[in-house]
């Protein structure tokens, strides 16, 4: 599922059924999930305790004989596992960043061996609020335990652990992905080689925050909620989690792009004079609103964007960030787009300017693009260019300590 | 090899902090890390320089000189501050001089000589704006807005209680000659000057 995605395919509800007999020359190709179950207790920052959980995930690419070729994929608020190739051979679309992973992408699954996971609190395999319950024998629901960007990076060494990777070639994600990478380079300094920070931030912003509480009351005050106990009572929070996708899918999108891809068309031609959908910009709202609150868990968006707004790593070191990176060993890139009023282009150069004063390695580049927050996940030519060098030079420092 | 690298990296202790203004493709930076183990950070603005920054693994922060302040360095962050060949294209000069010795505990800056007997002839005989092949612009198109004397450099430096450590002047192959030596502001097409903050800057 795409993460943010302006969905290329979209026409009208109605879409053409595309069938892919084969796939692309730079595609994975068929990928199949996986999944570990993990029964080491996992102790929380918000203090509770995670028993038992299981983690789905995805492989591409073929792990070298030193383990030293590994990259961590980390996901967005609505990502998954499931970040390149196809599940299927007739899916319609591939992983949420496979414009990004692949032979010759930027994340070359040539030299790299590619993991991507769902995270703890997620709603696509990975233990998370749609989960049974040990303790209840019943879905965990509300009662499912916050989990932090911090909790998911102790997660995920333990997954870096049952694969046999002791240090990542690169932690690599973009928003909430980035933020799980610069969290990577603080807590496991030794595990990480670099960390690439694309469309994210050191911490939300008041608006940030905002526009979470926003997405939350939207969901929370769905009559069909159920203080987050809709499975007893076999129903969905639809309306509530469509108008949080609604407004968040705003967010992610600039002025310019939803202006070029719908302006002001309507979809007849002449007014109804009535609060119906008029305006093509209301009805793609209204598909992706529908489309996403059919496949994700309303639980999970409010698990996720609390994630968003606890994050603050600074927040341990005195608010200092230059303190708190102290600690980092990795080299960075930090990547930014110019239209991002989501995490803008500030947030961004916040990092890179305490990564100096760290005095850390770092790149930073800011993309002109036209689509906002979601630049990520488009290959604009500049992006492509920035991201691909800076993997190239880690994959040729691999490669040269290998032979 | 850059012929200025070499009369640069002297100036350059070990294991120190440089930031480059206007770094380029990343060539000054790579050698002062193979060289002199240098901590280095270059601004720069060109999209396909930044790129070769990253290629090489030299650390570049995207940053225009022209639109973004220095503000968000901290006083004496750095070693060195560099500038080689930007001085001229720079909307404000004084203001980024000032802002190196903020940064930096010294700096080292390169700049074309205007005051060379080629520009003063060609003004003179031509009656109009030198155009040459190492400055190929016309007066409406050059990125070369703030083009100055090695005299008006260093008046400018008195004026800025900046005081000159070093200066080095070379012709445009970075060679240096005994005419350019005696009469730099005439003969020598280029100059690199190593600066210092002379006590309490006296900012008019």
């Amino acid at each position: 599922m795409a993460a943010f995605t302006l969905d290329p395919h979209f026409q009208s509800p109605i879409r053409k059924q595309q069938m892919s007999s084969s796939f692309p020359n730079d595609s994975v190709g068929l990928v199949e999930p996986q999944s570990l179950k993990f029964d080491k207790a996992l102790a929380l920052v918000c203090g509770k305790v995670l028993e038992k959980y299981e983690l789905v995930y995805e492989t591409y690419g073929d792990l070298n004989a030193t383990q030293s070729n590994a990259v961590l994929i980390c996901h967005a608020l609505s990502g998954d596992h499931h970040a390149a190739g196809f599940h299927q051979p007739d899916d319609k679309k591939p992983g949420w960043w496979d414009s990004c992973i692949g032979p010759g992408k930027p994340i070359d699954t040539n030299r790299f061996f590619v993991v991507s996971l769902n995270n703890l609190g997620g709603c696509n395999g990975s233990t998370g609020p749609n989960h049974l319950n040990p303790d209840t024998g019943e879905l965990y629901g509300p009662d499912f335990p916050i989990v932090t960007v911090q909790d998911w990076v102790e997660s995920q060494s333990r997954l870096a652990d049952a694969l046999n990777i002791k240090k990542w070639a690169a932690v690599v994600g973009g928003s909430l992905g980035g933020m799980q990478a610069l969290r990577w380079s603080l807590d496991y300094p030794d595990r990480v080689g670099h960390a690439v920070m694309i469309a994210s931030t050191p911490k939300l912003t008041a608006q940030n925050i905002a526009f979470n509480e926003i997405a939350r009351k939207a969901i929370t005050s769905d009559p069909e909620f159920y203080e987050g106990h809709y499975y007893r009572h076999q129903t969905v929070p639809t309306k509530g989690l469509m108008l949080a996708r609604m407004i968040g899918h705003i967010t992610y999108l600039s002025d310019e792009s939803m202006g070029e891809k719908f302006g002001r068309d309507t979809k007849s031609q002449a007014f109804n004079f009535g609060y119906g959908v008029e305006f093509e910009v209301e009805s793609y709202l209204n598909y992706q609103g529908k489309r996403f609150s059919q496949t994700f868990d309303a639980n999970t968006y409010l698990l996720m964007t609390r994630a968003l707004d606890y994050f603050d790593p600074a927040a341990d070191f005195g608010g200092s960030l230059e303190d708190a990176l102290a600690h980092a060993k990795c080299s960075f890139l930090v990547v930014s787009f110019s239209t991002d009023w989501r995490f803008s282009p500030e947030r961004s150069e916040l990092l890179v300017e305490a990564m100096v004063k760290a005095k850390k390695n770092v790149a930073y580049a800011e993309i002109d693009a036209p689509h906002g927050h979601d630049a990520f996940l488009i290959p604009t030519p500049r992006y492509m260019a920035i991201f691909s060098s800076y993997m190239d030079r880690i994959a040729n420092e691999v490669e040269k300590s290998e032979s | 090899m850059r012929a200025d690298l070499g009369l640069i990296e002297p100036w350059i202790e070990r294991d120190t902090n440089v930031l480059d203004l206007g770094c380029g493709d990343g060539t000054l930076l790579a050698y002062l890390q193979k060289k002199k183990s240098v901590q280095g950070y270059g601004l720069e603005i060109g999209e396909e320089e930044i790129n070769e920054c990253v290629r090489k693994g030299v650390n570049v922060i995207e940053h225009d000189l022209d639109e973004q302040d220095l503000t968000r360095f901290a006083d004496k962050q750095f070693d060195t501050v560099i500038m080689t060949q930007a001085l001229q294209a720079v909307r404000r000069p004084d203001q980024l001089l000032d802002d190196m010795l903020r940064l930096g505990r010294q700096g080292i800056v390169t700049f074309p000589n205007f005051g060379h007997w080629s520009c003063r002839q060609y003004l003179l005989f031509k009656g109009r704006m030198p155009v040459s092949k190492t400055l190929p612009y016309y007066w409406y198109n050059t990125p070369n807005i703030h083009l100055c004397t090695f005299k008006d450099f260093e008046a400018l430096c008195e004026q800025k209680n900046i005081r000159i450590v070093n200066r080095t002047v070379v012709n445009f192959a970075y060679e240096t000659s005994q005419m350019a030596l005696r009469w730099p502001n005439l003969f020598a097409e280029m100059a690199i000057y190593r600066i210092v903050n002379n006590g309490e800057s006296q900012n008019v």
